[in-house]
C-alpha cells in the first residue's frame, strides 16, 4: 500500500525534477537564449503570486489571463457541441445522409485552426470591434466539432438491436425513441467526443488569440514574444498545460459517470 | 371452433446471392385463447424467426397472421414479447424499464394509476424489493424478470416468449419458470414461447409444436400437454405420462426433426399425422397415459410417483 503511494507520488516529482534539471543544464550550455528555470520564475513570479491582478490591458495575472480564454473556449465549445452533436445524430441515423457530406467532413476536418482563423476574421468583417472575438468563435467552433460528430455518429449507429426493438415492439414515436433510447445509448460516445472536443477547442484559442491579438494566454504569449520577455513564453507554455490537463482530467470525470450507465 | 391467434402458411425467405434462402415455408398453426403453446425445433430450424414474425419485428415473405380477428401489421404493444437477453435499457431502473412500456399502452391512466400498474407487476414477479435498482445491479436472473413483469404489465392480446430462460443457469431456469407459470395462471394471456429445452415445454405448455428442421422448416407434430393446472414441478415430473412424451419428444428432435414432409402429413392443431404404424401406437399409449391421469388428479398422482418415473 505504502509503495503504491510512493509510485503515485514520488515517481512523478522526480520526472519533474529531472525535467527541470535537464532544462536548466539546457540553457546553461548549448542554448543560452533559453530562460533557465530559476530567471523564468523571477520574471514571471510578479503574474503567478498576483494571479488576478489588472495592470493594464495586456498586463494582467495569469489567471485572469486563462479566464478570458476559458470564457472564450466555453462559447465556441458550445457552439461545437450544439452543431455536431445533431450533425452527428443525422450521420448515425442516415446512410444516404453519411453518404451525402462524409466526404465533405473528411476534407474539412484536418484543416489546421490557423487556416480557418483568417476566413472567420473575413466572415465577420462587417461586426466592427466584434469580428476578432466572433472570428475566433468561428474558428473553435468549427474545428473543435469534429470529434463530437464522428463520435457521436459512431455511438448512434451502435446502439444495439436489443434496445431499438424494445422500442419497436413498445411502438414508441420516433421523438420518444429518440430521447428514451438513442440519446441515453449514446451518451457515453457524445461524451467521449465532448472531450476530445475540449481538447481541441483548447489547442485553438492559443492560436486564435496569438494571430487576433486579444488578451488572453495566448495573446499574452505573443506579446511577450514581441517585447522579448521569453521567460513569460514559458509561463504561457505551462499555464496552457496544466489547463489543457485539468480540463481533460474534469471530462473524463464527467465520461466515466456516463460510462456506468 | 373460432381461434385467437392463426399464422396460415407461413412463409419467410431472405434473398441472398446464391437464390432466395426459404427458412420457414407454409407454417401453420392456429392458438386458442388462453392457451400456452411452446414451439421446439432444433436451433437454427426458424422457430425464432416465426417467433418475430409474430412480434413484427421480421417481414413477413408470404402467408398471413391473425391477431384477435385482425391481420398482424408491424411491431405494437398489444404482443408483449420476452426477449432471449432481457434487454432492458440499462440507463433506467427496473420500474422505470416496466414503465416505460405501461405509459405507452395505458396513456389515459393517470400518473399514480400507471405507477402502480408498473409496481404491482414487478412485485408478482417477486422484486418488489427491487423496484429501483439499475440492471446492472440486477443479476440474469432478476433481469428476466423484470423482462416478463414488462410483458405481462402492458396486458397484451398475446404473450410471445423467445428462449427466455437459455441463457441462464438450470437452478435460476427453474425458478423462472414456475415465475412465469405463476403470473400466466393469474392472467391466462395466450403465450406462444420458443425453446428447445424439451422439460421446460412439458412444463409450461397446453401444446408442444415441434418443428422440422430448416431450411423450408414447418410444423412437424404437435402434443397434447394436459397436465393439470395450476402446475407443481414435482407432480408434473412425477406424472405418469411424463417419461413417455419427453420420450416423444426427444425421439421426435433425434429422428424425425429432419425427415422432410410428405404432402398428406400437413398438421393442424393438434392432429397427428398418420404416417407409420409404430407411431401411431406410441401416440395412442400416450394419450391413454394423459387420460388415466384426468381421473386421478391432485394428490393421487404424487402416489403414483415412484412407479410412474421410471421409463
Amino acid at each position: 500500500m505504502k509503495k503504491l503511494q510512493l509510485d503515485w507520488l514520488i515517481l512523478p516529482m522526480v520526472g519533474f525534477a529531472l525535467a527541470i534539471l535537464a532544462w536548466h543544464i539546457l540553457s546553461k550550455t548549448v542554448s543560452k537564449d533559453l530562460p533557465s528555470p530559476g530567471k523564468t520564475w523571477s520574471d514571471s513570479r510578479e503574474y503567478v503570486l498576483k494571479p488576478f491582478a489588472k495592470r493594464g490591458e495586456m498586463d494582467q495575472g495569469i489567471l485572469r489571463f486563462t479566464w478570458y480564454s476559458l470564457v472564450l473556449v466555453a462559447k465556441g465549445y458550445a457552439i461545437a457541441l450544439l452543431m455536431g452533436t445533431p450533425v452527428g445524430f443525422m450521420l448515425g441515423l442516415s446512410k444516404p445522409f453519411t453518404k451525402t457530406f462524409d466526404p465533405i467532413i473528411q476534407i474539412l476536418r484536418p484543416v489546421s485552426p490557423l487556416a480557418w482563423l483568417p476566413l472567420g476574421l473575413v466572415l465577420f468583417l462587417g461586426a466592427g470591434k466584434q469580428a476578432s472575438e466572433l472570428g475566433a468563435l468561428f474558428t473553435i467552433a468549427i474545428c473543435a466539432m469534429w470529434p463530437t460528430v464522428l463520435n457521436t455518429a459512431v455511438g448512434v449507429r451502435s446502439v444495439p438491436q436489443d434496445y431499438l426493438n424494445v422500442a419497436k415492439v413498445l411502438k414508441l414515436s420516433r421523438w420518444k425513441t429518440l430521447w428514451k433510447v438513442l440519446v441515453p445509448a449514446t451518451l457515453p460516445y457524445m461524451f467521449t467526443g465532448f472531450r476530445l472536443s475540449l481538447g481541441i477547442a483548447w489547442l485553438v484559442i492559443v492560436a486564435a488569440e496569438m494571430l487576433t491579438g486579444r488578451p488572453g494566454v495566448g495573446g499574452f504569449l505573443w506579446q511577450e514574444y514581441n517585447a522579448l520577455n521569453y521567460s513569460r513564453i514559458i509561463l504561457c507554455i505551462l499555464t496552457i498545460g496544466i489547463v489543457g490537463f485539468l480540463l481533460d482530467r474534469l471530462m473524463s470525470v464527467v465520461e466515466r459517470r456516463f460510462k456506468t450507465a | 371452433m373460432s381461434f385467437y391467434v392463426e399464422l396460415s402458411n407461413l412463409t419467410k425467405i431472405y434473398p441472398t446471392p446464391k437464390g432466395p434462402a426459404v427458412i420457414v415455408k407454409d407454417f401453420n398453426l392456429r392458438i386458442a385463447q388462453g392457451e400456452f403453446v411452446c414451439l421446439i425445433g432444433h436451433s437454427g430450424c426458424g422457430k425464432s424467426t416465426v417467433l418475430s414474425m409474430l412480434a413484427g419485428l421480421n417481414d413477413i415473405t408470404g402467408g398471413g397472421i391473425i391477431l384477435a380477428g385482425k391481420e398482424l401489421v408491424g411491431p405494437g404493444p398489444d404482443r408483449g414479447v420476452v426477449f432471449q437477453s432481457p434487454c432492458l435499457l440499462p440507463w433506467l431502473t427496473a420500474f422505470e424499464n416496466v414503465l416505460l412500456g405501461v405509459n405507452q399502452v395505458f396513456y389515459t391512466a393517470t400518473r399514480e394509476e400507471r405507477r402502480q400498474i408498473a409496481e404491482y407487476y414487478l412485485t408478482v414477479v417477486g422484486l418488489g424489493d427491487a423496484l429501483h435498482k439499475t440492471p446492472s445491479e440486477l443479476s440474469q436472473g432478476m433481469k428476466q424478470r423484470v423482462g416478463i413483469a414488462r410483458a405481462f404489465a402492458l396486458k397484451p392480446k398475446m404473450l410471445l416468449l423467445d428462449e427466455p430462460f437459455g441463457m441462464l443457469d438450470s437452478l435460476t431456469r427453474f425458478e423462472l419458470q414456475q415465475v412465469l407459470i405463476d403470473i400466466w395462471s393469474r392472467t391466462r394471456l395466450t403465450a406462444l414461447q420458443v425453446t428447445h429445452d424439451v422439460d421446460e415445454a412439458l412444463f409450461l405448455a397446453d401444446r408442444v409444436v415441434m418443428m422440422t428442421n430448416g431450411p423450408e422448416a414447418e410444423v412437424g407434430d404437435i402434443l397434447e400437454v394436459r397436465f393439470p393446472r395450476p402446475r407443481d414441478r414435482k407432480a408434473v415430473l412425477e406424472h405418469p405420462a411424463y417419461y413417455e412424451m419427453r420420450e416423444y419428444l426427444m425421439t421426435f428432435l433425434h429422428e424425425r426433426a429432419h425427415i422432410k414432409r410428405s404432402p398428406a402429413s400437413t398438421v393442424t392443431s393438434g392432429a397427428p399425422p398418420n404416417e407409420g404404424g409404430g407411431r401411431a401406437d406410441k401416440r395412442a399409449s400416450l394419450d391413454r397415459a394423459m387420460n388415466r391421469d384426468s381421473k386421478d388428479v391432485g394428490m393421487e398422482c404424487h402416489a403414483l410417483s415412484r412407479k410412474g418415473a421410471t421409463p
